[in-house]
């Protein structure tokens, strides 16, 4: 262990100012490498996009190199496709009732947990298995759960007498979208139950103890004091969820592959499939691009929200 | 009597919350062929599934292990340097560093893939085990950064200052005084970043086109792609890669929620 050595406040400055210069070109050597990474990772892929947006970018430029500009044709090619608007609507379905279920859950789910019973912690911490696992993971086990004639979900609603007919949960263009964002729901519970109750363990009990003097019990103590101290987090978690599940990739690939008849298309699939299945990434970067223009509309209420937790 | 009455309702609710994964390790012990027709306890049980996975997703579980390992390792290396000294200096570039890392979220997958896919094609990254490593560094790294860096503000500073008077420089001061005490935090954010990268679908599926190297989420895909022939071997591949999630959930249990409550910073 290093001791506290007896110098004199001249001397402590003295050294200071000695190692001042060399200090400083290790604290850039300490953040260096990171800044490099970031702007490789992200600043260039940022900007190789908004290029690539502009260019006919296609499999012939990687063997020619030619690139050619055509302004903003990717845009009004991609926005016009007829997919455009369905993959719009999927978007917005899938992102809103993800995070409505997944919230109202997760809420429900960590309101239930605050309460003090015996293994609540553990069952609360085993609970948080479905979103440490892979998501394709996930979709596979969903895959083989919602399978239409032998898939477990539809033999035992049958048994139960709920369906008559195995109901072609994955197959079907009209269930196709409400069976994947069920699946979206179910990956994000954990999560939203894990934030909401450090939310809930944050709020003093003095606050329920002179709430309920004032008389206010059960759904009025809810509603008076827990809600609007529970803001914060929420919307926190509210954005987080929006920017997270706008780009979700794997569980729709996974589960439908986008199908059945483009039911479940989404901006994110149809980018992945615009670039790395038609090779024409000028239009993937464009539908990218639209992506990430609704992800910052929702990133200024995000670090209007979360500036204050960051400044602390 | 309550409180009991509650426990078994949160048992309840654990199980409706884990049903699907017992619904995987339960179709990964039926026989091969009528998995999916077959009953909800593996009466008799099987592990040709588990064979096949071995036989036919072993490299791909090889390869996502050093694909994991190395973006902890290299995220670790840039991104503890970088924490510390977002901790440790007052300047207005950390708030802005913090600002830029809080914007990177919001950028898509595809974006990176996009771009990394016309790089890596000219530098010939395609296929390569760096290459996926590097592009995994992409959630690990931002990741890291938080972390550790939220964990280092809270550290005294009297005991870097201490270490300094006695004559070591920063970068000694980092190694010999902050890193052993950080070692929760270290270990933190490597097992998430080890997560992140072994989950990873979409760099895997974009940067690789052909066979070479293959994580096993690409396997796991491809075993999905046509009409699946076999439940069981799928399913004990999809436990197999499972295994990480669970390890950490039973080792890290503490380190968890704190990686969860990080990660909502992100």
């Amino acid at each position: 262990m290093v001791t506290l050595t007896r110098t004199t406040v001249a001397g402590r400055e003295k050294v200071r100012g000695r190692r001042h210069r060399g200090e400083s070109l290790t604290k850039v050597l300490f953040v260096l490498p990171a800044v490099v990474a970031m702007v490789a990772l992200f600043g260039y892929p940022v900007v190789k996009n908004l290029l690539m947006s502009l260019q006919d970018y296609g499999l012939k430029t990687f063997f020619t190199g030619v690139a050619p500009w055509v302004g903003l044709k990717n845009y009004s090619t991609v926005v016009t496709d007829k997919l455009f608007s369905d993959a719009m609507l999927n978007t917005a379905l899938f992102t809103v009732g993800s995070i409505a279920f997944q919230f109202a859950i997760g809420l429900g789910l960590a309101l239930f947990f605050h309460k003090k019973f015996p293994l609540s912690g553990l069952l609360r911490s085993l609970l948080l298995l479905p979103w440490l696992l892979p998501l394709i993971v996930s979709s596979a086990t969903w895959r083989s759960i919602l399978e239409q004639d032998n898939g477990i979900l539809n033999r035992t609603l049958m048994k139960l007498h709920l369906i008559g007919d195995p109901v072609p949960w994955l197959n079907s263009p009209s269930v196709a979208l409400i069976a994947v964002i069920g699946v979206n729901i179910w990956i994000g519970i954990p999560f939203n139950v894990t934030l909401l109750y450090s939310g809930l363990a944050e709020i003093p009990d003095e606050l329920y103890e002179a709430g309920q003097l004032d008389g206010a019990t059960g759904w009025r103590s809810f509603w008076y004091i827990t809600w609007p101290n529970l803001r914060a987090v929420a919307s926190v978690l509210l954005m987080l969820g929006v920017v997270y599940t706008i780009k979700v990739l794997d569980i729709i690939l996974g589960l439908t592959g986008g199908g059945p008849a483009n039911a479940t298309q989404t901006l994110a699939t149809q980018s992945y499939e615009k670039s790395f299945i038609d090779f024409k990434f000028g239009q993937g970067a464009a539908l990218a691009n639209i992506l990430i223009v609704i992800s910052f509309v929702f990133a200024i209420f995000y670090l209007r929200s979360t500036r204050r937790a960051i400044d602390e | 009597m309550r409180r009991t009455a509650y426990t078994v309702i949160g048992v309840l609710i654990l199980c409706v919350m884990l049903f699907p994964v017992y619904w995987m390790v339960n179709a990964s012990l039926q026989p091969s062929g009528n998995t999916l027709t077959a009953g909800f306890l593996p009466l008799n049980p099987t592990f040709s599934g588990y064979r096949r996975a071995l036989d036919e997703q072993g490299g791909n579980l090889v390869t996502s292990m050093i694909i994991a390992a190395g973006t902890v390792v290299l995220s670790l290396a840039i991104a503890t340097p970088c924490a510390y000294a977002l901790s440790q200096f007052r300047s207005r570039w950390v708030s802005i560093g913090l600002l830029a890392i809080l914007i990177s979220q919001m950028i898509p997958g595809i974006v990176i893939a996009n771009a990394l896919y016309t790089a890596y094609e000219r530098l010939g990254l395609l296929n390569s085990i760096p290459g996926l490593i590097v592009a995994n560094c992409s959630s690990g790294i931002p990741f890291a950064i938080l972390i550790l860096r939220s964990f280092m503000l809270s550290l005294p500073p009297s005991l870097v200052e201490a270490a300094r008077v006695d004559g070591a420089g920063l970068f000694r001061a980092l190694v010999s005084i902050v890193l052993p005490i950080s070692k929760n935090s270290l270990i933190t954010a490597g097992l998430f970043s080890f997560l992140f990268s072994w989950s990873d679908f979409l760099f895997a599926l974009t940067l690789t086109t052909k066979g070479g190297v293959r994580p096993v989420t690409l396997g796991i895909y491809q075993y999905l792609g046509t009409q699946v022939q076999n439940w069981n071997a799928v399913m004990a591949t999809a436990v197999l890669s499972a295994v990480p999630a669970i390890v950490l959930l039973i080792a890290a249990q503490k380190y968890i929620a704190a990686g969860a409550i990080g990660g909502a910073v992100k």
